[in-house]
């Protein structure tokens, strides 16, 4: 009993002395102090040497909070009680933080810097005249392949159905994105809702079914990097990640088009330091800043100063710059409505449940 | 009894080491510059060095382990009195219903919990943060502190808490001379799994954090877009050495108290015979 | 509330407990049930219980009840005998201790471990390819999934039988092989008896939060093993339609609560010294 209370005791002090320190150390970075920015992001998605820069430029602390998926993000920011700042959604939860009114227009004339940015990224279907959002980084989706292991070049989504490839494909575990190669591959739109060209696209999926030898998530890359499958269906923020870890492999967008993808800046709905935030979103605009930032994440940046700053073989990369001919090709997923995505997601599980 | 003493200590070494196996394989690749867990390609300290550069990471760490002690301190303790009141109920069908929810918890998934919690704590209007993490790891690590308690004090003898009744103990000194030491063991069991369930935890922290709070499995999570870097592994390679110097710390030092009092340590340690 | 009060001290100590039970059992279970009632749209109907009984998740609920029946199987056979020895070394509750330590390293690094080192070109595969058995698809199959889930669930199974062993007196295992027992009639007659509630308590531990694993049904099995859990999290998450997936969660929380029934009160027979 004695050594129970003692023990009791002793948890109970080492918890409040690690509080103690916990408290010290926030202090120190000015955590606690009034003039903070609340930014929640995924996690390791900014340089966080450009934190400490807006901090000593702004006088502004960032407390820098983050999610793992759009989805949860969205949960979070719906149900309240918490005071984000700023927010780094994709297109399709912008579109339906737009609807929900979750958002609060940006002042675009606190966010000069958004003149840097290449027009053909501003005034997208998800956000018109950008009302909402500013983009931070975007990309494709594509085929991520090691040409040690095939000889295939995915030109086309069919070279996925290649026999050769029997249980060495990996696919990225998304409804719209494996639906969608379904749909691609059969020349239909990403964002088809016809029941019928839906049911080819199952059935053409089906067919594909052998080659596939897992269908998973973030992990995708570490796999693809170890060389576990020949090709993978990724996001091309992921493929670069792949490819600085095994720089044998290679990317490439199949010519019948696929998906383009955005992630964007908001200001929710819930922000306490509004001002705070217009100039942070300024901020992360800014040719240099972004310029850095990019060269960190490693994602396609929508900002053409800064474009004009990084080195060739980033900026001349024609798989994460593709040319107009190839952009012209892309689809950004619209907001098909609840009942479709639902419709999207069984359809995914029956071809899931197939492979099984 | 030889032989059959290294055929069992073979089996017991095989259970450690693959427990330890993909921990080792962690540890390994935390020193690869290559910066990857495949192809190790040389020795470096540097991602020890950008834990320690880290200061809101350390931040981090320290807000997990408070929160893993606090929590799976309080919920023991919420957890040997529940498990002493659903011992108490002496009809068989309510307290199996009892138990049943006791439970739930255990059985739901932990996005139905945190969604849930998040949605109790919006409506009371608890502020998201540090008070309304504490709370909900306690409330998720209850249900298995009752588990790893409820056998032991099922397996306790009516007539040994009559006897000391007989005796003239109060009910205060029957749980605290007679029930406690006696299930003991299973507070210890219970505090050491719901200390692992709350270290785990992931999706409840997610839903019911906020203001900047954060654990190190939500860290760790939501870096898996962008490929979760080797400096988490040379983090966790830090935090397990300094836990396995704790355990073995806190065991000699217990042995050693031990040790003076009784002077015959052998005997209570329970040595094969 | 169930609990008798009786007016004493102890069922104060209670109320802490069925507070919880209140506030985070029966309010969450009110609003999974709530949610279950509507659809997509947000209409009142029965329609998500309908589309349960399809057979895409009567598929997903046999397979998922398979799978939690051979995780828990495979860890019992594990870890009786692993816990069985513990109790015979020096040291016990150190290598206890030792035992539940890995449970604290992050469970996502964990995962990313194994997946390097079942990976075609892990130890593994290279130990495999060293003795000429060749490689191996070791990933991504069902084999490799549960052996992960057994990893994962072991120690919450070796906690209690490991504490109902200690409890179990060695004078009486003495005795039985002094009347002649051989050591196996000793062990199915006299030492697994007295240790069953420790082995139910450890089922329930395992058994239970086994119907409902999801991340590693991805990260390992590669969506080749699809559970309720899965389930649930696309529900949750991915379509955000709650009340399919709080359809689920209520199918789960039932099949527990039968589950308790059916095992229930067996406990209590266990032992009486």
């Amino acid at each position: 009993m004695k050594s129970m209370s003692r023990v009791l005791i002793l948890i109970l002090a080492v918890s409040f002395a690690l509080m103690f320190l916990a408290n010290r150390l926030n202090s120190s970075q000015g955590y606690t102090s009034g003039n903070t920015l609340t930014i929640y992001n995924w996690g390791d998605y900014i340089d966080p040497e450009l934190l400490d820069r807006f901090q000593e430029e702004t006088g502004i602390t960032v407390i820098y909070q983050t999610f793992d998926s759009n989805e949860a993000m969205l949960t979070k920011i719906e149900q309240g009680g918490t005071t984000f700042d700023v927010a780094v959604p994709s297109d399709y939860a912008i579109e339906k933080m737009r609807e929900e009114d979750l958002l609060i227009p940006l002042d675009h004339d606190k966010i000069p810097n958004m003149a840097n940015i290449d027009p053909k990224f501003l005034n997208l279907s998800f956000d018109p005249d950008n009302q909402y959002s500013m983009p931070y980084f975007w990309g494709t989706l594509g085929v991520v392949y090691n040409p040690n292991l095939t000889d295939l070049t995915f030109k086309s989504w069919a070279d996925l159905w290649d026999p050769s490839l029997r249980n060495d494909i990996l696919l990225t575990d998304g409804a719209r994105e494996v639906i969608g190669t379904g749909l691609a591959s059969l020349g239909y739109s990403l964002n088809e809702t016809n029941e019928e060209h839906l049911q080819q696209a199952l059935n053409k999926l089906n067919e594909l079914s052998p080659n596939v030898k897992a269908i998973v998530g973030d992990e995708i890359k570490l796999l693809l990097a170890n060389g576990e499958a020949a090709a993978g269906l990724v996001f091309s923020g992921d493929a670069s990640e792949i490819m600085s870890e095994n720089e044998e492999l290679d990317y490439v967008v199949p010519e019948e088009g696929s998906n383009l993808y955005f992630d964007n800046m908001v200001v929710p709905k819930t922000a306490q330091n509004v001002d705070g935030a217009m100039q942070f979103i300024n901020f992360m605009l800014d040719p240099e800043v972004n310029a850095q930032n990019t060269e960190y994440v490693g994602y396609s940046t929508p900002n053409d100063a800064a474009l004009g700053l990084l080195p060739e073989d980033i900026s001349g990369d024609e798989r994460f710059y593709p040319p107009d001919s190839l952009t012209e090709q892309l689809e950004v997923y619209e907001n098909l409505g609840k009942k479709m995505l639902v419709h999207y997601n069984e359809l995914f599980l029956q071809f899931k449940m197939n492979g099984a | 009894m030889r032989k059959k003493n290294g055929i069992s200590n073979l089996y017991l070494v095989l259970v450690f080491a693959v427990l330890y196996a993909p921990i080792l394989y962690l540890m390994f690749y935390s020193f690869n510059s290559g910066g990857t867990m495949h192809d190790f390609e040389g020795f470096t300290l540097d991602y020890y060095k950008e834990v320690f550069a880290d200061t809101r990471l350390i931040i981090i760490v320290i807000n997990t382990l408070v929160i893993a002690l606090l929590s799976s301190t309080i919920a023991t303790v919420i957890a040997v009195f529940g498990s002493l009141a659903i011992q108490s109920i002496r009809r068989s069908r309510v307290q199996n219903t009892l138990l049943s929810l006791n439970n739930v918890l255990i059985v739901s998934p932990d996005v139905i919990i945190g969604a849930s919690f998040l949605i109790l704590f919006t409506l009371v209007g608890v502020k998201l943060g540090f008070a309304s993490v504490l709370i909900s790891h306690v409330a998720f690590s209850i249900p298995i502190a009752v588990l790893m308690i409820l056998p032991r004090l099922q397996e306790m003898s009516p007539t040994l808490i009559d006897a000391a009744r007989d005796l003239g103990a109060s009910r205060r000194d029957v749980l605290a001379k007679v029930i406690l030491p006696f299930i003991r063991p299973g507070i210890f069991s219970g505090f050491f799994m719901a200390l692992t369930y709350s270290l785990d935890d992931f999706a409840v922290t997610f839903f019911v954090t906020g203001s900047g709070y954060s654990t190190l499995a939500v860290e760790i999570y939501s870096r898996a877009r962008q490929g979760v870097s080797l400096s988490i592994n040379a983090l966790s390679t830090l935090i397990f050495l300094f836990t396995v110097f704790l355990v073995v710390a806190y065991y000699i030092s217990t042995r050693r108290g031990e040790k003076r009092k009784n002077g015959e340590p052998a005997a209570r340690m329970g040595v094969p015979r | 509330m169930n609990g008798k009060s009786s007016g004493n001290a102890r069922s104060l100590a209670y109320i802490p407990y069925y507070l919880w039970v209140a506030l985070f059992v029966i309010a969450p279970v009110v609003l999974v049930v709530y949610y279950s009632l509507f659809d997509v749209d947000g209409n009142l109907t029965f329609s998500n219980y309908v589309d349960f009984f399809t057979p895409v998740y009567l598929k997903m609920t046999i397979s998922s009840f398979w799978y939690a029946f051979l995780i828990t199987l495979f860890s019992l056979l594990i870890a009786y005998p692993a816990a069985f020895l513990l109790t015979r070394t020096k040291h016990k509750q150190l290598w206890l201790l030792l035992i539940i330590l890995p449970t604290w390293i992050n469970l996502l690094l964990k995962t990313y471990a194994f997946i390097g080192i079942f990976g075609t070109y892990g130890p593994i595969n290279a130990l495999l390819g060293s003795i000429g058995f060749g490689e191996k698809q070791l990933l991504f199959t069902s084999g490799s999934f549960v052996f992960v889930s057994i990893y994962i669930f072991v120690p919450f199974m070796i906690m209690p039988i490991y504490n109902a062993l200690e409890e179990l007196n060695v004078s009486l295992t003495d005795a039985a092989r002094d009347l002649g027992a051989s050591g196996w009639i000793t062990f199915r007659r006299v030492v697994f008896p007295l240790t069953l509630s420790g082995v139910k308590s450890g089922c329930i531990s395992v058994f239970i939060p086994a119907l409902s694993l999801f991340m590693i049904t991805r990260l390992i099995a590669g969506n080749k093993v699809i559970t309720l859990g899965t389930a649930i999290e696309q529900h949750f998450l991915v379509t955000q339609d709650w009340g399919m997936g709080s359809t689920v969660a209520v199918f789960l929380i039932v099949a527990m609560a039968v589950i308790m029934f059916l095992t229930g009160g067996s406990g209590k027979k266990g032992v009486r010294r």
